[in-house]
């Protein structure tokens, strides 16, 4: 496919491998934040292709992850509701709740469908005007357009039985909140190439002086992910703390000014709590005052939840990037893809899933 | 959950006052909303996330990066 394709040449992989080599001199943690790039990197082996100096520990990326385990019960106990329709995104129909998950809820008889665009949402809900839709909004920065344009679009047609159960969270809060912890470990970020195509790259560059550490925005290819990792190298090894971009091709600096005025429109920021990682302050969309008529939580406010994380699962500790998935002790065992324990274990890009597909039951040794 | 795909607008029509177009990825076609990238022209390629068009790929730049990662050679001197 045009501008994927080109950009997978194992040739040119392993011409980018050596320069690596030659400018590695010592050890180093770069943290790719993006969930994507996590599946991305293990699928291809790159991990174990790179020097053993450099260590890629896997962030909190994951939207399907990191949703809170109050807002997973939520939305059961919504999607439960007779006579309701209930809309998501595929992904987050197999998250495991405290007791089951969303897929479980619709074998009991739940009306809950999986859609590619929020738009369907609205479709949906102009079909059965006489019920009530509750569309699930997840997703980063990437993702928020289009949930604020179904905002937006149902507001301007006057549908009524259109609500949200909005989840949406934001990277730059959590890069400062892991760089802030007393065990970081990261020394460098590959920002989440995806999430920069909306909001550009700006929002890095007070981040990358503050906290003197390299920000390379970075595609999903094996070329964009070895070319940012190169980059982060350099910088890390000449003392440099920048913001670079290493996908140009689909960033830029000020990222897309229609979305983002779509998204501050219809959103304002708010606390949110990440899952398996605690409240992160302002690190979440809530809808504004304006637009509380589409609020699925005020509309179905006399929900009773009772939430309890498996005491088992350390997916908390992996999101942050200080365990890898094989080091803990259910992985590939009581939990697998099929039966998750967490959330990590669901969506391909949950760094347990990827590292369970990827067959890395072992953590990787170092020579 | 970020994945984003490019693909080439083939066609650009309206619905309910929404900027919209067909969309073509790898001989598939498929109806993608483009109100955030309303400069956008028929044979353009998009970055598509969720139904959306989230930004016009930039062929410019995307050959220019092809072309630095190519001239990358083996020895580590910068040609
Ligand atoms: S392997 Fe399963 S139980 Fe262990 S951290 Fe990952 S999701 Fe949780």
């Amino acid at each position: 496919m045009k501008f994927l394709a080109e950009y997978r040449d194992p040739k040119v992989a392993h011409r980018l491998l050596d320069e690596i080599r030659s400018a590695v001199t010592r050890p180093w943690v770069i943290m790719e934040i993006c969930g994507g790039q996590t599946h991305a990197i293990v699928r291809n082996g790159i991990d174990e292709l790179l020097p053993t100096e450099i260590e890629l520990v896997h962030g909190p990326g994951c939207p399907v992850c990191v949703t809170s385990l109050e807002l997973i019960e939520k939305a059961q106990a919504i999607a439960s509701i007779p006579d309701l329709i209930f809309v998501s995104f595929g992904d987050m129909l197999r998250v495991p709740g405290g007791r089951k998950d969303l897929l479980t809820v619709r074998s009991e008889g739940a009306d809950i469908r999986a859609v590619y665009s929020p738009l369907e949402a609205l479709k949906i809900a102009k079909e059965h005007p006489d019920r009530q839709v509750v569309f699930f909004a997840v997703g980063f920065e990437t993702t928020a357009p289009n949930t604020a344009m179904l905002v937006a679009q149902a507001a301007r047609e006057g549908v009524g039985n259109l609500s949200l159960l909005v989840s949406h969270v934001l990277v730059p809060p959590a890069m400062t909140a892991l760089l802030d912890s007393p065990r970081n470990r990261v020394q460098a970020y590959l920002a989440a190439g995806h999430v920069c195509t909306v909001m550009g790259w700006q929002q890095y560059e007070p981040i990358a002086r503050k906290y003197s550490v390299p920000i390379i925005v970075t595609g999903f290819e094996p070329l964009d992910l070895l070319s940012g990792i190169l980059s982060a190298v350099r910088q890390l090894e000449a003392g440099d703390a920048n913001v670079e971009n290493r996908y140009a091709r689909m960033v830029s600096r000020e990222g897309n000014r229609t979305a983002q005025q779509q998204v501050g429109e219809v959103f304002e920021i708010c606390d949110r709590a990440w899952r398996g990682i605690g409240v992160i302050p302002r690190s979440g969309l809530r809808l504004r005052e304006k637009y509380q008529a589409f609020d699925a939580e005020r509309r179905f406010a006399a929900i009773d939840l009772q939430v309890a994380e498996s005491p088992d699962c350390i997916s908390g500790v992996i999101l942050q990037g200080l365990k890898k998935p094989a080091e803990c002790p259910h992985f590939g065992k009581r939990c697998t893809p099929s039966i998750p324990l967490g959330a990590t274990m669901v969506s391909s890009e949950g760094a347990c899933a990827a590292y369970y597909l990827y067959h890395r039951s072992q953590p990787r040794v170092k020579d | 959950m970020c994945l984003a795909i490019p693909g080439k607008v083939t066609s650009l029509y309206r619905e309910n006052g929404l900027c919209m177009g067909k969309v073509e990825f790898d001989g598939t076609i498929v109806d993608i909303c483009l109100a955030y990238v309303p400069d956008v022209s028929i044979g353009q390629y998009v970055i598509v996330h969720a139904g959306f068009a989230l930004n016009i790929v930039d062929e410019a730049e995307a050959a220019r990066t092809f072309d630095l990662l190519n001239q990358i050679n083996p020895t580590g001197e910068r040609p």
